[in-house]
């Protein structure tokens, strides 16, 4: 069970607190209507699912509720960093 | 007694002697003994039969490395315990063991004709043979196997012992008290940190409880330990896991070792988060392969060592031993001191270091350098074997009841692979050891691969001059898997280890190869030509040793497993004879019976009161959200499919949620009670979801919109009066809020109080009825719906369940979002277009309904279906067809999703999703079942009163 920093709460917390909520850093389209089939169905499935640094987003579901970014390493399973929601990407 | 056990050595007890039994059998051991010491010392050699070839097998080992001696234990009715490790087993007064895998009986096993016929049982035998034709398997190839292989039965009753869990977080947790474990722990005695210092054993001390000479500093250690106050030492308890970030999960065993009935949980869990790991698991000694390395009494160096200063118990009265590596001198010295007969010491090496030989020479042993046991005589126990010179012929034959093996040694990496540390490859060793660590956490003593037992010769297999296609030298002896086995493999074409082991099963037992791992990966390498390295290594996944599901499981079974939520109203339905249905976690009156009636008959006189009088119903699992802020009619409009901006304060509208795929998630009547504060309603199981859902958008798509979200699902108790008297029972209850039709329309909501208690109340129905659904303060929602009772009398009130509320929704022509939608289902598929506001620029969802395969012809849609045998009721699932005489496999055009029989029509009515289906209207299609083929004839969803006069009342 990782242990994960909630950058809200400031405190590192037990997975089990939190939920993880897919790759982070894809923003909803502002015009989703001028976008064309390819571009929203790359927006909607493609995910970049890489081998190693993968930035993520988590919620502190059982915390304090709020959703923040994260980089994890997917080979060894350590983050790197979480960071909130509307930051730059890390 | 028989003369194995030692006058004088060991750590046993013989002031408390213990009778058990062992298959029928009663004998007598020492409290400290273990099954396998305790047996040993009677002279019993014979513990049990292998999986596959039924051989006879003894004991290996002398700890939680063995494979062989596997047996049974029963400690009364549901508490029969298969595959424990009779060296792990402690013995009791009233210990009840078995063997197992044997039959009719352990020393005239009938499935031993396996072994004969072994040369015609090779790897992938059951692969290559029982291939085809499929149905054999079910029928007879896997029941035969089943019976013949195996290993123990296991248990058939619910298991009534309790099991507990804990949590614990320290600072720095030791796996290991052996010398290097205790070492570790004493100096961080002197430390402030909280220390946990766990031992599978029951006593702790590892290695050093077979050395004497170590034992004056075990007792002064144990007793620092015990006065330090930052230590806790957990004994019988195995560390079986290690997962991330230093989480270890370990079962602490408390009871097992006791004589039942104990009191007391069986079992704990324990999951301990710790700053800092020191695995200190110690090394396990190689056995070495050679024909005939599986009789009983051939057995590691070490183990004897350990039954011998342990428990006291000589495991021969003339003991060969055949050496690869230091360490088994020192353990026949051992044996020698003590007063065993050696019959020689055989080494596979040219030669050896100088003060062995005169350590032998002083003791008076008899040497065979250059030597290799060929073969071992005795097949219940061992009588003799035969040496020869390396590849040489046959030399002599030694008469001997025990065979020591000492093939060297393999560091306990497991849990240290279990946290992803790296490996390296040691040649002097012929083993891995740990490299770089992943988690904060290092190795000490044996298994970092440092250790003082001298060195040896890495190999594969022992020189012989015999054909090695003939012979059976064992690499896992639980599964059976010997070093031809793993040769074949590669003949036939397997180069990584991953495979090997697979095809042959080698390390895949209950053990995970614990002592055979290493000599697989040896004879791969010969076999393969290449380097151990090059082969690969297979990975250790928790657990080490095998645990209980007990433990796993701990409180979480039956009415624990999962929470069951109940509302304020369901203490009323149990008294009042509901029978309940779970939704989601909500436990739901499904229908109320009254006496002699079968859920048929309660649901029809429930719909038919529904329809004439007033029915009561408990809707208080609906999912509620509080959406509060300026921006609150934005976000919603944002959220759901149709617009929200215009909803006037005091009004309701059915929305529509969509995933941004487009397709249906959820659904529910909401209100706007003023221009900045809405009352959502979900589906009963949608709530959290929803929740989460809208969170996500507001808090990191949205983050600009001033709008709060407040799940209030548990706060409002829901009461739904539904039919044509439902206003005249709630009016003369209601005070501030006009109830009549001009001043309160359907789709309204209203605040007041009702029977002095605030309400919101909503004029909705989900009925098409007239209808209300009051909403209260959960904690008076039973004194409400008892009121209701009461008065409602004088109009025939009815309390009705979910089963009848999906009948009469059914009749209207109202979905279910889970039941009619599946997650591929759009708003269009189901027949909604009507709730998407199209002239919207965006809501979640709308781009998604333009992609061409949403817009494509031919999709599953959602239409009712009316059987053209009226009291024909289909079942919901039921796959639909054009064709009904067409082959197998038939085109499938989609499924039933709802299917009621309607008291109001007299008929069956369903719904169904069908390819193309609304462009099928009219159409007759064929539902095969089993027994006969259904038809009916596509329709329209409103079953019911289309017009929905019944409403406007
Ligand atoms: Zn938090």
């Amino acid at each position: 069970m990782l242990l994960i920093h909630c950058p809200y709460c400031d405190e590192q917390r037990a997975e089990l607190e939190f939920a993880y909520a897919g790759e982070a850093h894809i923003a909803r389209p502002d015009d989703p209507a001028a976008m064309s089939d390819e571009d929203w169905q790359y927006y909607l499935f493609v995910r970049a699912n890489p081998r190693g640094r993968h930035h993520e987003r988590w919620r502190h579901t059982h915390g304090c509720g709020r959703f923040f970014n994260a980089v994890r390493d997917t080979l060894s399973d350590k983050f790197e960093v979480t960071y909130k929601a509307g930051e730059p990407r890390r | 007694m028989s003369g194995f056990r030692l006058p004088q050595c060991g750590r046993i007890d013989r002031s408390r002697p213990v009778s058990f039994s062992f298959d029928g059998t009663v004998y007598q051991g020492y409290a400290g003994d273990t099954l396998a010491s305790a047996l040993l010392a009677n002279g019993v050699m014979l513990l049990g039969r292998s999986f596959k070839y039924h051989r006879p097998r003894g004991v290996l080992g002398a700890g939680s490395e063995e494979p062989n001696a596997l047996v049974s234990v029963t400690r009364g009715p549901g508490r029969f315990t298969p595959n424990l490790r009779a060296t792990g087993v402690e013995i009791y007064g009233g210990l009840t063991a078995s063997s197992q895998n044997r039959w009719p009986s352990l020393k005239t096993d009938l499935g031993a004709i396996n072994d004969r016929l072994g040369m015609f049982l090779p790897a992938g035998f059951y692969n290559k043979t029982f291939m085809w034709p499929r149905s054999f398997w079910e029928r007879l190839y896997e029941p035969a196997i089943r019976r013949m292989a195996g290993l123990g039965e296991a248990p058939t009753e619910i298991d009534p012992d309790h099991y507990g869990a804990t949590y614990a977080h320290c600072d720095l947790l030791i796996v290991g008290a052996g010398p290097a474990g205790i070492d570790a722990a004493l100096e961080a005695s002197a430390t402030s940190k909280r220390v946990i210092l766990i031992d599978e054993q029951d006593e702790p001390g590892g290695g050093a409880l077979a050395d004497p000479a170590l034992w004056p500093w075990l007792e002064e250690s144990l007793k620092d330990l015990a006065a330090a106050p930052n230590i806790t030492v957990l004994s019988r308890t195995t560390a079986f896991g290690y997962y991330h970030d230093n989480f270890i999960g370990a079962v602490e065993r408390l009871t097992d070792h006791l004589p039942h009935p104990a009191a007391g949980l069986r079992e704990k869990l324990w999951r301990i988060r710790a700053g800092e790991v020191i695995l200190a698991q110690g090394a396990i000694e190689r056995p070495l392969v050679f024909a005939g390395n599986d009789v009983p009494g051939v057995m590691l160096a070490s183990a004897a060592r350990t039954f011998l200063h342990r428990y006291g118990v000589a495991v021969g009265k003339r003991v060969a031993l055949m050496a690869a590596h230091d360490s088994g001198w020192l353990d026949i010295f051992a044996l020698a001191r003590a007063g065993v007969a050696v019959a020689g010491i055989i080494d596979v090496r040219e030669s050896v270091a100088a003060p062995l030989l005169t350590e032998a020479e002083q003791l008076g042993l008899t040497i065979h350098l250059g030597h290799s046991v060929i073969d071992v005589h005795g097949r219940l126990a061992v009588k003799g074997v035969t040496i020869a010179r390396n590849n040489g012929a046959a030399a002599a034959r030694l008469a001997c009841d025990a065979l020591l093996m000492a093939g060297g040694w393999t560091p306990s990496v497991h849990l240290w692979s279990h946290s992803k540390g790296s490996l390296a490859w040691r040649d002097e060793l012929g083993a891995y050891v740990p490299d770089r660590a992943n988690e904060q956490t290092r190795c000490v003593g044996a298994c970092s691969g440092k250790w003082n037992f001298g060195s040896g010769l890495v190999l594969d297999a022992l020189p012989t001059p015999r054909d090695p296609a003939r012979i059976k030298a064992f690499v896992d002896f639980q599964n059976d898997v010997t070093a031809r086995d793993i040769r074949l493999a590669v003949r036939e074409g397997f180069k990584s280890i991953e495979h090997i082991k697979r095809y042959t099963t080698t390390g895949m037992a209950t053990d995970q190869g614990k002592t055979s791992n290493l000599n697989g990966l040896q004879i791969a390498s010969t076999a393969l030509g290449l380097p151990v390295v090059d082969i690969g290594l297979t990975t250790f996944r928790p657990p080490y040793t095998p645990q209980t599901f007990g433990a796993l499981a701990g409180h979480a079974k039956d009415a624990l497993f999962q929470p069951t939520r109940k509302t304020t109203i369901d203490g009323w339905a149990e008294e009042n004879g509901a029978v309940f249905e779970l939704v989601a976690q909500w436990r739901r009156a499904r229908y109320f019976p009254k006496a002699g009636e079968d859920m048929h008959a309660a649901v029809n006189r429930e719909c038919r009161a529904v329809r004439a009088s007033v029915g009561i119903f408990d809707a208080s699992t609906l999912g509620k959200i509080e959406v509060v802020g300026p921006d609150a009619a934005e976000f919603l409009n944002r959220m759901y499919t149709n617009p929200w901006k215009a909803l006037e304060p005091g009004r309701c509208r059915y929305g529509l949620l969509l995933k941004e795929d487009g397709f249906i998630t959820d659904d529910g009547v909401s209100a706007r009670l003023a221009p900045d504060r809405f009352h959502l309603t979900t589906t009963t199981g949608g709530a959290a979801r929803v929740l989460n859902m809208m969170e996500d958008y507001l808090q990191t798509e949205w983050p600009d919109l001033n709008v709060w979200l407040t799940s209030t699902t548990e706060q409002w108790a829901v009461i739904a009066l539904q039919g044509p008297l439902a206003r005249k029972l709630l009016e003369p209850l209601v005070s501030g809020i006009d109830l009549s039709e001009q001043a309160f329309p359907h789709m309204a909501i209203r605040e007041g109080t009702i029977c002095g208690v605030p309400t919101r109340l909503f004029r909705v129905s989900f009925t098409g009825e007239l209808g209300f659904e009051i909403n209260v303060p959960a904690a008076y929602g039973r004194a409400l719906w008892e009121r209701l009772m009461a008065d409602g009398a004088a109009y025939d009130i009815t309390p009705y369940g979910t089963e009848t509320m999906h009948v009469l929704r059914a009749e209207k022509g109202f979905i279910i979002v889970g039941q009619d939608t599946d997650g591929t289902v759009t708003p269009y598929d189901a027949g909604l277009d009507w709730a998407v506001g199209k002239k919207k620029p965006d809501f979640v969802g709308k781009r998604s309904l333009a992609r061409p395969d949403i817009a494509a012809a031919g999709r599953k849609q959602l239409v009712g279906l009316l059987t053209d045998d009226p009291a024909d009721v289909l079942e919901e699932g039921a796959q639909i067809v054009a064709d009904p005489a067409q082959a197998i496999p038939m085109t499938m055009l989609g499924h039933v999703t709802s299917s009621y029989w309607s008291e109001t029509l007299g008929r069956s009515i369903a719904f169904a999703l069908v390819a193309g289906g609304q462009g099928r209207l009219g159409e007759t299609l064929h539902i095969p079942m089993p027994d006969k083929v259904v038809t009916a004839k596509v329709s329209g969803m409103v079953f019911y009163d289309p017009a929905g006069a019944r409403l406007n009342v």
